[in-house]
């Protein structure tokens, strides 16, 4: 079995939560190899990340450069190339820079390329057995991978549960005279931070959340009323933003806000990993969508199967009331 | 600007309650409605809106059966000035990387500034961009939501976590692979669908592009869909059922108990 190394995300000295669930899903893939944490970065905050790494990781190759203070998946994809060995297994989260880094790296690697990894099922020979999603996560499939040229796997943040047992006294192996060329035909330039809303929709303890059930935009103004009714803030998954109907502020996701309510309406809301991967603090969750195979009601607490724009005037209606 | 726009036919998930087929082995194909990939529309359409400023020419490529044609030309409808399809037998069962060797091919028959791919499609493996961008040795940016023309090079933003937007300078020739919500394409009626009805579109087979069936198709296939199934449901939801005044009375109770209702 190839070595397997797993790529560090981190920010501000932190690691990501991905780093950990890594390691799960490595053992799942052999359980008898030791897995090496890649870090790249510099300064003070990397070796931060690192000893928090060797916390977790038997061996953790650090990779201190000037250049990576912020990463360049152009850069980092390079460097990777320069140290691993060509039949690894590298495994990286299946966020922002894991899909800029990871599918042209399984090219320069001359390796196979699995994405969105969901779970793994073992190995049977030269071929590893994993799952994925399609179709915004209506079906699963099961995929086989012929890995026998090393491979390169994007995990998906969440599934895999993150290995907390510590007490790896693992060492931290300095691999910055190693990279080679760092040049590259694309620059960072600077972080745009999104701006704040008229609503901080993160601190909102209920949301009437809608999604593309909502189907026109003059029919936010049903949500607006159901929300008032309630008390609530009106939140919304991607779609909605796509479409101008309502600020970027207000999406709730990945890409979007990361939201801890105490009750989370998720309204013509299909659920797609990155919208749920925003809702945080366990909220109670009523899903109402017409589809009964959206994936939002494998994850919410209550489900109903109605048209939003029927079903929301009612609940207003009856809320009203009293 | 020359630009070369990778879309595809996928099944619209607006529109479909996608299900197994009755062997479990794929979804049900029969009833489906397809439609071009959202996230290639929207490249499409900024693409032609930096033709539009910049001058140039759009180029829309598909690989697939001959019912692609249809995403064709309902991009060309939109603005595109050129079609390609690329659709051969042998293309059969592709992965990802198979596909983007045919699209290499295809890119290496032309002359382009930009290549611009959505940022997913129905399988949601994001990979045909970032494939494509290294097998050609070009500079590749993913999730773009943002493109300015700065003289020789390209301003682009990046989608990132938390909605922020990380900006790069990147080099042309490059590849873009596409977010949502960088524009609003615009709409296509029969009408504009009707006035490109005619414009000829050339179909590439795997020879004409100088392609080894072992490197594409299910014989070049590294990864291997091997079928389908419906996930796991967990606990899942408690559904509601009944009267709607017996749901809502019901969940009303739920919804006061849980504090949401203030």
């Amino acid at each position: 079995m190839a070595q397997i190394y797993a790529y560090i995300v981190h920010k501000d000295g932190v690691a990501d939560d991905s780093a950990l669930e890594l390691i799960t899903a490595a053992q799942k893939i052999d359980a008898g190899t030791g897995v090496t944490a890649i870090v790249t970065g510099s300064g003070e905050n990397l070796d931060r990340v690192c000893n928090e790494m060797a916390e977790s990781y038997k061996e953790v190759y650090k990779i201190d450069n000037d250049a990576f203070a912020y990463p360049n998946a152009e850069v980092i994809r390079k460097v990777l190339v320069n140290i691993l060995p060509g039949d690894s297994i590298v495994l990286v989260p299946h966020n922002t820079f894991g899909m800029d880094l990871a599918p042209g790296l399984s090219i320069k690697m001359d390796s196979a390329y699995a994405s969105d990894v969901v779970d793994v099922e073992g190995m049977d020979g030269s071929t590893l057995k994993i799952i994925r999603q399609e179709f915004g996560g209506q079906v699963s499939t099961h995929v086989n991978v012929d890995i026998s040229g090393g491979a390169v796997i994007t995990v998906r943040p969440g599934p895999f549960a993150p290995d907390e047992s510590k007490g790896a006294g693992g060492q931290v192996v300095d691999k910055s005279g190693d990279i080679g060329d760092v040049s590259a035909k694309r620059k960072y330039l600077e972080t745009v931070v999104q701006e704040a809303g008229d609503v901080d929709i993160t601190k909102s303890e209920v949301l009437v959340s809608v999604g593309r059930g909502i189907e026109d935009e003059e029919n936010i103004e049903v949500a607006n009323e159901l929300a008032e009714a309630m008390g609530a803030d009106v939140s919304c998954s991607r779609p909605i933003v796509d479409a101008k109907w309502l600020d970027k502020s207000r999406q709730v996701g990945t890409s979007g806000q990361t939201v801890k309510p105490k009750v989370y309406m998720a309204m013509g809301i299909s659920g797609s990993f990155q919208h749920l991967g925003g809702i945080k603090g366990s909220p109670f969750i009523v899903a109402v969508n017409k589809n009964p195979k959206a994936p939002i009601f494998q994850v919410a607490d209550v489900g109903i199967i109605a048209d939003i724009l029927e079903f929301m005037p009612e609940l207003t209606e009856k809320i009203s009331e009293g | 600007m020359e630009i070369l726009v990778c879309v595809k036919r996928v099944p619209d998930n607006e529109e479909n309650e996608i299900e197994l087929n009755s062997d479990g082995n794929d979804i049900e194909r029969d009833d489906l409605v397809y439609s071009v990939n959202e996230w290639d529309n929207y490249a499409v359409e900024e693409a032609i809106q930096m033709v539009d400023e910049h001058g140039g020419t759009v180029t829309v490529v598909t690989v697939g059966d001959e019912e692609s044609e249809e995403v064709l030309r309902r991009e060309m409808a939109m603005g595109a000035e050129k079609g390609i399809l690329v659709s051969d037998d042998a293309f059969e069962n592709s992965d990802g990387k198979g596909i983007a060797t045919i699209l290499k091919s295809v890119v290496e028959k032309g002359n382009y500034d930009i290549i611009m791919t959505g940022a997913q499609a129905d399988a949601g493996a994001a990979e045909v961009g970032g494939m494509l961008a290294a097998m050609l040795d070009l500079p590749y940016a993913s999730l773009v939501n943002k493109i300015d023309v700065a003289g020789d090079k390209l301003n682009v933003g990046r989608e990132v976590e938390g909605g922020d937007q990380e900006m790069n300078e990147i080099e042309l020739p490059c590849v873009l692979s596409i977010q949502t919500g960088i524009n609003e394409p615009r709409y296509v009626g029969i009408r504009g669908i009707r006035k490109v009805a005619s414009v000829e579109i050339p179909s590439f087979s795997a020879s004409d592009l100088g392609l080894a069936s072992d490197s594409v198709g299910e014989a070049g296939a590294q990864v291997k869909k091997v079928d389908y199934f419906l996930p796991d449901l967990g606990d899942g939801a408690e559904m509601l059922e009944g009267s709607t005044e017996e749901i809502i009375d019901k969940l009303i109770e739920m919804l006061k108990a849980k504090g949401g209702l203030q």
